[in-house]
């Protein structure tokens, strides 16, 4: 399966032993598997009452909060790492959640999809909006209300101040490091204050 | 799911006085409880369930003598049910202070051989849990797997972590507070005036009298029961329904459904409610606030409870705690990196919504209690003994 992939790549990226917070947590599964294979502790932040219920039943801290009301709930760099894997664009406050995102953090990692991936681009060329497997909604019921490049990302991050430690792209499970702004399904960035 | 069926009350009498926050002591006392389910060779799958304002020791089952007489939480507490009593030995107690057979005002005070009456003592949270972990000793339970409560039994809940950390190992705190505001506290003061400025109170020993302020306990449980429910619900069960086709041009009848069902939740708790306890009841809620002796610092309350495991739950409709309230808690765990997890369950019923089985509420507390089983007792989590951190005087 490629998400169960994709999440294994992401967790490589977590220091064995880090305190935590994965913002849009979902069930809890990377939680979970930072928890059993890396020893990581800490929390997730999630507004799905049925998701919350699923990190309860995995036995993860999650905390049910609606992210884009900010992080008031956390002291600045009180995590080691700070996760916010495919939620970024839900957000309607996306430059404020990283720069929150790096105040509560030493580290910060993101991804998102890349709207930038050639089958997307294809798609809009022959004037329709994509649907796919990493953006599977129609533009009328996204819930992704930021749409965005893995290039665009780069120029955010700088904007905010944020050092990139390391970026690629995924696509089916798999690492993309050669033009991923056209090759990858998804982006990944690990980041930190510079 | 089933009941636990018919349930028998016992009592405990300690002969040990009990040392008041106030510094005032106990001389002697008794606590009437319920057990519900058994107690494991291991002696650590206990939960208690500690009480609010109004309720008691009759969390479950019912009374063979009196079998309309359900428990107050018993859609939670039974074989199959979310607190499950085929993996718990749950324990309900009731608080001294109250009315429904611990000592209380209505005891006989063994220095006078009157009725305490409003010379009871004012008891805290604090106590109560003090009280509780004597309970606890003498059933030979050095470690409970939970403590849980709702509003006022949620702060014993917390209490407990920050009182006896190494005695519980998860404490399920829901719809609750780590103080009352000064709203809070504003409607308490108005109830309690009712009470007293009743002619029947005779300054609190209205036993000897022969008569219950019972006018002032309605109209305190006219006023303690709005906080109870929110807006909304108020508003879609009674709206402006009137009781009569036309309005009585009257200031004195009932016009509108919302007062008749007032008067007749404040008749029906006068019936059987004790005025002394509702005031010193009151007074633990205004007084509970750990963060006091921390010069109000929450986050250095809890630094005893690092060992334990959070539950807090909150309602979005309850406006008495509100959910901020409860964040408030989540704040001061996350900066002491407990383990802890929230819940805002968005039912309509306001604080009240604690009590009810809204299928979201009740599945996570499902969910958590069965984690409980899974994981058993951690190593490390909490330790061997029965270390008694921030208890100052041990007597």
């Amino acid at each position: 399966m490629s998400e169960r992939r994709d999440m294994e790549r992401i967790a490589e990226l977590v220091p064995a032993g880090s305190r935590v917070l994965d913002l849009g947590c979902g069930t809890g599964a990377l939680l979970a598997l930072l928890r059993d294979t890396r020893r990581c502790t800490g929390y997730g932040v999630e507004i799905d009452d049925g998701k919350v219920l699923e990190c309860i039943k995995r036995g993860v801290n999650v905390l049910q909060r609606n992210l884009d009301e900010g992080l008031a709930l956390f002291d600045d760099g009180s995590f080691d790492v700070v996760l916010q894997l495919d939620t970024l664009q839900n957000l309607r406050n996306t430059e404020q959640m990283l720069r929150e995102t790096a105040r509560v953090g030493r580290i910060g990692i993101v991804s998102f999809p890349n709207f930038a991936h050639w089958p997307n681009r294809l798609s809009v060329l022959r004037g329709r909006m994509p649907v796919t497997k990493t953006l599977p909604y129609q533009w009328y019921d996204t819930p992704n209300i930021r749409v965005g490049t893995f290039a665009d990302f780069e120029v955010l991050a700088r904007q905010c101040g944020l050092r990139v430690l390391e970026s690629f792209g995924l696509s089916e499970g798999e690492v993309v490091r050669r033009w991923p702004n056209l090759l990858a399904s998804t982006a990944v960035f690990k980041f930190d204050r510079g | 799911m089933g009941s636990v069926g018919h349930v028998t009350p016992q009592s405990m009498h300690f002969s040990e006085p009990l040392v008041l926050a106030s510094g005032a002591r106990l001389p002697e006392y008794t606590l009437v409880y319920e057990t519900y389910g058994g107690l494991n060779a291991a002696r650590d799958n206990a939960v208690l369930v500690c009480h609010a304002l109004n309720a008691s020791h009759h969390v479950a089952g019912t009374y063979e003598d009196d079998p309309k007489n359900v428990g107050w939480w018993d859609n939670l507490v039974g074989p199959g049910k979310p607190l499950d009593t085929d993996h718990f030995f749950v324990i309900g107690v009731n608080n001294p202070g109250s009315c429904f057979g611990s000592t209380g005002p209505a005891s006989i005070n063994p220095a006078t051989g009157r009725r305490w009456g409003a010379d009871f003592p004012v008891v805290t949270v604090e106590d109560w849990v003090d009280a509780q972990a004597r309970l606890l000793d003498a059933l030979g339970i050095e470690q409970l797997a939970a403590a849980i409560g709702g509003s006022l039994g949620g702060m014993q809940a917390l209490s407990w972590t920050m009182r006896y950390p190494r005695r519980v190992r998860h404490s399920i705190a829901i719809a609750t507070t780590p103080n009352l505001s000064a709203q809070n506290i504003a409607f308490n003061e108005v109830a309690r005036r009712a009470i007293v400025t009743d002619p029947e109170f005779h300054d609190g020993h209205y036993y000897e009298h022969g008569t219950l302020p019972r006018r002032g306990l309605r109209v305190a449980r006219m006023i303690g029961h709005i906080t109870y429910l929110s807006d909304d619900v108020m508003a879609e069960k009674f709206g402006r329904q009137l009781r009569n086709a036309e309005l009585a041009y009257s200031t004195q009848a009932i016009d509108f459904q919302i007062e008749s069902y007032l008067r007749y939740q404040g008749e029906k708790f006068s019936e059987y409610f004790d005025a002394n306890a509702y005031l010193l009841i009151t007074r633990t809620l205004d007084y509970f606030d750990p963060a006091r002796p921390h010069g109000g610092d929450l986050t250095r309350a809890f630094e005893a409870a690092a060992g334990n495991r959070f539950l807090i739950v909150s309602f979005t409709t309850d406006w008495r705690f509100s959910p901020e309230r409860g964040r408030e808690i989540v704040k001061a765990l996350v900066d002491n990196r407990i383990d802890v997890s929230y819940a805002e369950i968005d039912a309509p019923h306001g604080h009240d919504a604690f009590l009810l089985d809204d299928p979201r509420y009740h599945g996570l507390l499902r969910a958590y209690f069965d984690r409980i089983v899974r994981d058993g007792p951690v190593a490390g989590s909490a330790g061997e003994g029965s270390l008694a951190v921030g208890q100052t005087e041990v007597s």
